[in-house]
């Protein structure tokens, strides 16, 4: 165990060694774990990015979704609102025109009853003339009381 | 073991143990262990070429298996300086630091897996006589770590607090300001520098130095004959694989002592 140069020739080399691993390795590898730790944050960002723009066009298209349903069942509503209208409309239409028609049939019988009384009228008229002729046959000139059967049945 | 001597344990072991050693000038101090430098650059610049070479091509995509062991590798000493250090960008140099001293101590700790006797056998061919294959069982190794280590936390504490600063802690710290104090003080923070850097290097060097001469003598074991051959290739076996936990464990515990060391420099008392 003895001391000798040796010492000053291994603390060169000791010094030697560490200026290259200081300026030369270390950087290196550095470099390239500091690359990848930043690839991997950058996708880490990226896929959380993602993540959130996922759920905001999620909740677009529920939004969008409830939207559309809303709408449509307003549609809906409209439509079953608007069918009732037209049925009660139909219903008073349909009313009014019986209605109509009803008074349209009344008054075609009214003229008609007025024509069979009219035609009974005469008919009787001319039945009792007839009758009064069978029996006044003899005696009654038709001719010389025309004037007066006519206005008998003027009066009836 | 050099072949056609009488076999002696003492030579064997004395021989494992010796130095490649090269005098560079005169006097004890100026000789170079040219096996713990050599062996311990070699290993460096594979360790860190490696990963180097891996991460050079590394993608932000999706790794490769090559890459995903690597970025294993480093976000484990990545997880363990952020739990320590809270100065600042430890990406500047802390956590490059940590990594360096983990790749190099696992691989200079792992020598001690390699069969000492092929090891010295090849070499031996190629002509060199003596090779210490482990530069963390030589003491230069480690202390050059932890003297390093030492520098760079004073180094940090003067640039975190100022020179003042750093001297008025070392005299007011941790006892107190009063003047009569100061010595104490001062004496308490030398205390504790040199002990850090005493601990932070006998440690790795100990526990490392202990398992090469514990391979030694199972060696030598071995080298006695069949029945010593068999238990010493059942122990050795047995100490390699506990050696896994010896060999991570201690450059773990380097490696966090050198963050501990580093992030205390940056502390205000």
């Amino acid at each position: 165990m003895s001391f000798n140069l040796t010492l000053l020739a291994q603390m060169l080399a000791f010094a030697a060694f560490i200026l290259f691993t200081v300026k030369v390795v270390w950087p290196h590898m550095l470099r390239a774990i500091e690359t990848r730790q930043k690839t991997i944050a950058d996708g880490l960002a990226a896929a959380e990015q993602g993540q959130r723009a996922l759920q905001t066009s999620t909740r677009q298209a529920d939004d969008a979704i409830r939207a559309a349903r809303d709408r449509s069942a307003d549609i809906v509503g409209q439509a079953e609102k608007r069918a009732v209208q037209m049925i009660e409309e139909a219903k008073v239409a349909a009313k009014e025109e019986g209605a109509r028609e009803k008074i349209a049939a009344r008054s075609e019988i009214d003229q008609e009853v007025q024509r069979a009384r009219e035609q009974l009228r005469e008919q009787v008229a001319s039945l009792a003339v007839a009758g009064a002729e069978q029996i006044l046959r003899r005696e009654i000139d038709v001719r010389a009381h025309a004037e007066l059967l006519d206005r008998i049945k003027r009066q009836l | 073991m050099t072949a056609g001597k009488e076999f002696n344990a003492t030579d064997y072991i004395q021989h494992h143990l010796s130095f490649y050693r090269v005098p560079l000038g005169e006097g004890e101090f100026w000789t170079l262990n040219v096996d713990t430098v050599v062996t311990s650059v070699v290993l460096g610049i594979l360790g860190l070429g490696l990963i180097w070479w891996v991460v050079r091509g590394a993608t932000s995509g999706v790794p490769n298996r090559r890459q995903a062991f690597v970025e294993l590798l480093i976000e484990f000493v990545d997880e363990q300086v952020k739990g320590l250090f809270h100065h600042g960008d430890r990406n500047k140099f802390i956590a490059p630091t940590a990594l360096t001293v983990f790749v190099w101590v696992t691989l200079m700790n792992a020598m001690d897996w390699l069969p000492v006797d092929v090891v010295s056998g090849v070499l031996h061919l190629l002509g060199f006589e003596e090779w210490r294959p482990v530069p963390t069982a030589d003491v230069n190794a480690t202390f050059a770590l932890s003297i390093s280590v030492l520098l760079l936390s004073i180094y940090f504490a003067i640039s975190a607090k100022g020179l003042g600063g750093w001297i008025h802690e070392l005299f007011c710290s941790p006892f107190g300001k009063n003047a009569l104090l100061w010595p104490a003080n001062f004496l308490f923070n030398m205390v504790e520098y040199v002990s850090k850097t005493l601990s932070h290097s006998l440690r790795l060097f100990g526990n490392i130095y202990a398992g090469e001469i514990l391979f030694f003598l199972l060696w030598l074991w071995a080298a006695t004959g069949l029945v010593g051959t068999f238990f010493g290739f059942l122990l050795g076996l047995g100490w390699a694989i506990f050696h896994i936990l010896i060999v991570l464990l201690q450059a773990y515990i380097f490696m966090m002592l050198t963050v501990v060391y580093l992030s205390m420099a940056h502390e205000h008392h």
